[in-house]
């Protein structure tokens, strides 16, 4: 099978990874891409039809904590990573609604 | 006496008879990286004056564990508490962990020293460590080759003599093949073997860190630090602690070893095969058991490899948004330029390639036909591992198919590049532990890799047989790097 | 065509935020009100490395929540991301629960005007809270506090069951009242820890064929949410009337104009793409897990109506108010149990109490009074010590400054007098003023003794025993 990648695709996959691609840079990005997306077709030679998808570890299940408060103690270093804030909040661009 | 040439059991065997100081020891690797980063440029970060001073600090107190004083390179996609951990992105550029990971905490339990944060491919994406957005590291054996990736930065400061042993991490071969291109041992330890807790994440359920070291001694006892059950990750085994450095015996009696032909076939380096067919043959001679067999997994592990792995990529670095931490374009007037102008600022274009495809497997309509169909075609190569492992205990394959290739030399074919990892991935796709250790160099004097794979948590069979054939060829004794230019 | 040929549906996804001690991920606090960003740690700030880990309270509370309103538990569960970028989620993905949630196939029954229903619940799964913006009014952007960010959830998604606003807030008031009374969340709606998702569509009646929805996210009061429906779904009917069509969109209710509006900006076609969690591992629940979670159930709103038509012989509305409220129950229980008059109890709560809070539009929960000093006010009534009016007037203080009501009475000097020559000395003194009426009494005019009741009350400034004055004037009129 022959896969086929639109530059709108490449535009919509972008928009939804929160990327810009120049325009310039959209011929590659798509070929990439299709190239890419043809190889992984081999992934059909195989019959799997039968076969559960592998979802995490198997064997492993109700990993789960207890409900006890442990208080992170560096807190400071953690907001002195903030490019931008004001009130120990981190500022962005006004959000609408 | 060169005291950076020592592996890290003969360091530990002079401070014990107090023939070296620890600050001795810092001192000569201070020096060595004073001589050669330059002409490599392995690390992002340097720590040598906060590393002498440590040294000092240690030898105050005194040496209070087996390990005190012995210095370590830590690959920058492993937090560090208040210092940078950058995953040779612009995006993490300035970016201070306020915490500790898991297996740094564990070094710091022991009084390790570190020596700095090493290079690497941008969020440990690439063979090659040419993605990193500061520096391209070069490889010791010739300068104009690749160090191999995405833990180059590692694997080349080892091989250099600038650390004695490094940590790395390892998604699709990221440990194993840049060992095989530096000439030095790499170990991908079993999937929840080795804590994730405060490894920048690639790929979560391919991801593990594991040790770079000089020989097959070295990583079992840096094994035996990283590894343990860590209950801040949620898929870390329980599994009782070893001591790995038991399994280093001299024996191959007995021992079943398969060799899967598809692993020697079409795309691998002639030189390279001769080396494998060498060392199958040393194996035969020690007395192990050596059986050819099918294993036709390679190609749809790679495929499904890449589909699982960008998925899982594109989501991990959604929390790089400009927000929080990390890069913050100077360029917007709304929240979406903000978030789009910080990440595609911010990210480099393999990165931005990668969050591409996984973004497109993952949407809406391509699910089905990529994500699970690569989740059932694991499942297909977990099985077919399983069943090669009723028959033996080891499986041994070339660890990449070419030796460290000329730096630019792949740059602009992705898909090739990503052909480079057809060896090593399906042991991530399955969770398996493999080990990549040196088995002679080609004409060109450029070391080849040989892996070995074990079934789950059978780290310990392949530490023993890496450890005998490196005691029978002597790789170190006969080879070292030579700074080609 | 009008109103009448058109059927309403409507579908409620309510987020409650579980009362859990710390975050469902991570050990941070979930303590509502603390400075911005003080609960916050490498996981609920997404840093690089961090990884979640779940709590174990999450999973009990919920299928605890899944128990009381009849699902199935789900035996193999898990989670999954479900992806977008927004300022407050820190991940830039959600982790919640896609295609296997922990509880399936339940229902509540609730009453309206027009008698019991069942409302299905398609399901209820757990899900991280997001932080939240603030918007400066002055100030050029928005300011993101995480403290609310993992702080555990349930989603609890009702079939297309409710066909009109009434339905909606009878179902909202029983799903809140049961999660109070299992004791999962504290569903106080002002902290935002009870909202709902509403989603409106309308069709013709006898159409099988659905209308196109749209829906109103994060209401959080069932004043705006009934309006909402009632608005949106007469906007839809009069769009289709006019020929127009319904697109499927976000809306925002406004509760000052009282109108719907699109929301601006946010996509309206999201692909989420959602994926198994790969930092976690499945949620598998063993037989006897759940059996033990069962036992554990206390008395539901149901059972305890019942107990209250026999063991109180309350009236079958009475009983269905009082336990709407796990709140109003518990305060009902309790003060019952110390005055030992149901009957009484239940009154004040249903009659003065809940006009009161009608008319703050609160709810029960904000009642600042103890059920002791409910208890206490009405044993002063019982004992004669003051008059019922002036019980009135206690309550009312009650509210206002909530302290023992003998405290008020004495400060506000309201104790009524029941001593009987006190008694005796205002009748006579009233009887000798108002001749005229007397006569009317003894010529058989009953009202003359209501008169002379109020004069008394009047000369006392209400403060007189009226059932003594009653008797007394009866008497002393032979």
């Amino acid at each position: 099978m022959d896969v086929k990648v639109s530059k709108e695709e490449i535009l919509h996959i972008a928009n939804l990874a929160s990327l810009n691609i120049k325009e310039e840079e959209i011929e590659q990005y798509r070929e990439n891409l299709q190239e890419i997306l043809q190889f992984a077709e081999v992934v059909n030679q195989v019959d799997v039809e039968t076969l559960q998808e592998t979802i995490g570890e198997e064997n492993k299940c109700n990993v789960m904590r207890k409900d006890e408060i442990h208080e992170f103690e560096n807190k400071e270093q953690i907001m002195a990573n903030a490019p931008e804030k004001e009130q120990n909040m981190f500022k962005v661009p006004k959000v609408v609604g | 006496m060169d005291i950076t040439k020592l592996t890290v059991h003969e360091l530990q065997e002079k401070l014990e008879k107090k023939e070296l100081t620890v600050t001795q020891i810092v001192q000569a690797y201070a020096n060595r990286i004073e001589e050669k980063e330059e002409k490599v440029q392995a690390f992002l970060s340097i720590n040598t004056e906060e590393a002498l001073e440590e040294a000092k600090k240690i030898e105050e107190e005194g040496r209070s564990t087996s390990l005190a004083g012995i210095p370590i390179g830590i690959k920058d996609n492993i937090c560090t508490k208040g210092e940078k951990t950058t995953c040779a992105s612009k995006m993490l550029e300035n970016f201070i962990s306020p915490y500790d990971a898991t297996v740094i905490e564990n070094l710091k339990k022991e009084k390790l020293i570190s020596l700095g944060k090493l290079n690497m491919d941008e969020f440990a994406m690439g063979g090659s460590t040419e993605n990193s957005a500061f520096q391209i590291t070069k490889n010791p054996w010739n300068l104009h080759t690749v160090p191999g990736g995405s833990s180059g930065g590692s694997a080349a400061a080892v091989a250099a003599d600038m650390v004695p042993w490094a940590l790395g991490s390892d998604t699709g071969g990221s440990i194993r093949e840049p060992a095989a291109f530096c000439g030095v041992v790499g170990l991908k330890p079993t999937y929840g073997l080795v804590s994730r807790y405060g490894l920048v994440a690639f790929a979560s359920s391919l991801d593990q860190i594991g040790p770079i070291t000089k020989d097959v001694t070295d990583s079992a006892i840096l094994l035996n630090l990283l590894a343990g059950h860590d209950e801040k990750d949620s898929t870390s085994a329980e599994v009782e602690k070893k001591d790995y450095t038991k399994a280093l015996k001299q024996d191959v009696k007995g021992m079943k070893i398969g060799v899967p032909k598809e692993f020697f076939g079409e795309g691998i380096n002639t030189e390279v095969k001769e080396k494998l067919e060498e060392a199958i043959e040393i194996y035969k001679n020690l007395g192990a058991e050596i059986e050819e067999f099918s294993l036709d997994i390679a190609k749809y592990s790679l495929a499904a490899y890449y589909i699982i792995a960008c998925a899982e990529a594109s989501s991990n670095l959604g929390r790089f948004d400009g927000i929080r931490y990390g890069y913050r374009t100077k360029n917007y007037t709304d929240l979406e330029e903000l978030f789009k102008n910080s990440r595609s600022e911010g990210f480099g274009p393999e990165v931005k390639r990668r969050i591409i495809l996984g973004t497109y497997v993952l949407s809406s309509g391509y699910y089905d036909a990529y994500y699970k169909k690569a989740q059932k075609v694991r499942t297909y190569v977990k099985n077919e591992f399983n069943k090669a492992f009723e028959k033996y205990d080891v499986i041994l394959t070339p660890t990449s198919p070419t030796v460290a290739f000329a730096i630019n030399s792949k740059c602009n074919n992705p898909l090739e590049m990503y052909l480079a990892d057809i060896c090593t991935v399906s042991i991530n796709i399955a969770g398996l532990p493999a080990i990549s250790i040196p088995c002679g160099v080609d004409s060109n004097q450029m070391p080849v890799g040989m892996q070995l794979i074990g079934k789950p948590f059978a780290e310990e069979t392949i530490l023993q047989t890496a450890y005998t054939f490196e005691q029978t060829i002597k790789f170190r004794e006969t080879y070292s790097p030579k700074f080609k230019e | 065509m009008a109103r009448e040929d058109y059927e309403i549906v409507i579908g409620l996804e309510v987020h409650a935020e579980l009362s859990t001690k710390t975050k469902i991920f991570c050990s941070c606090p979930t303590e509502f009100g603390a400075k911005p960003n003080t609960h916050i740690c490498p996981v609920c700030m997404a840093l690089p490395g961090a990884l979640p880990v779940l709590n174990e309270k999450v999973v009990e509370y919920a299928v605890k929540a899944g128990l009381a309103t009849n699902c199935e538990i789900s035996r193999d569960s898990k989670n999954d991301r479900k992806n977008y970028f927004y300022p407050d989620l820190p991940k830039s993905y959600q982790i919640s629960q896609f295609d296997k949630p922990l509880c399936e196939h339940g229902y509540v029954e609730i009453e309206t005007e027009t008698g019991k229903k069942k409302i299905g619940l398609t399901r209820i799964h757990i899900e991280e809270d997001a932080g939240k913006l603030n918007h400066n009014e002055f100030g050029a952007g928005s300011l993101v506090d995480l403290n609310r960010a993992g702080v555990p959830l349930i989603e609890i998604v009702s079939e297309p069951d409710i066909a009109n606003a009434q339905e909606a807030e009878a179902y909202l008031r029983k799903l809140k009242s049961i999660l109070e009374y299992i004791e999962v969340s504290d569903c106080k709606m002002q902290e935002g820890s009870f909202r709902a998702d509403v989603n409106v569509s309308v069709k013709k009646k006898n159409s099988e064929k659905l209308g196109t929805r749209t829906e109103m996210k994060n209401m959080n009061s069932f004043k705006s949410i009934t309006r909402a429906i009632e608005y949106e779904s007469q906007r839809q009917i009069e769009e289709l009337e006019n020929g127009g069509t319904i697109v499927q969109t976000t809306l925002r209710w406004d509760d000052v104009s009282g109108r719907t509006f699109a929301m601006r900006g946010k996509e309206n076609a999201q692909d989420y793409r959602y994926f198994p969690e790969p930092d976690l591992v499945a949620i598998r629940l063993s037989e006897e897990y759940i059996e033990n979670i069962r036992k554990t159930l206390p008395e539901l709103p149901e059972s305890r109506r019942k107990r209250y038509l026999e063991e109180f012989k309350l009236s079958e509305k009475d009983s269905r108010l009082l336990t709407s409220s796990k709140y109003l129950s518990d305060m009902f229980e309790k003060a019952q149990s110390i005055c030992h008059n149901a009957k009484a109890v239940a009154n004040w709560l249903l009659s003065d109490v809940s006009r009161i809070l009608n008319e703050k539009e609160q709810e029960p929960d904000n009642i600042p009074f103890t059920a002791e000093q409910l208890a206490e006010m009405i044993e002063l009534i019982e004992k004669g010590t003051i008059s019922s009016s002036m019980g009135k007037k206690v309550l009312e203080e009650l509210f206002i400054n909530p302290r023992s009501p003998k405290q008020i009475i004495e400060e506000k000097g309201w104790v009524q007098i029941s001593d009987e020559k006190v008694i005796q000395e205002i009748v006579e003194k009233i009887l000798q003023e108002n001749p005229q009426s007397v006569a009317d009494y003894k010529a058989g005019k009953d009202r003359a003794l209501g008169f002379l009741v109020g004069q008394a009350m009047k000369a006392t400034k209400g403060k007189a025993n009226p059932q003594m004055l009653n008797q007394m004037f009866k008497e002393m009129m032979k």
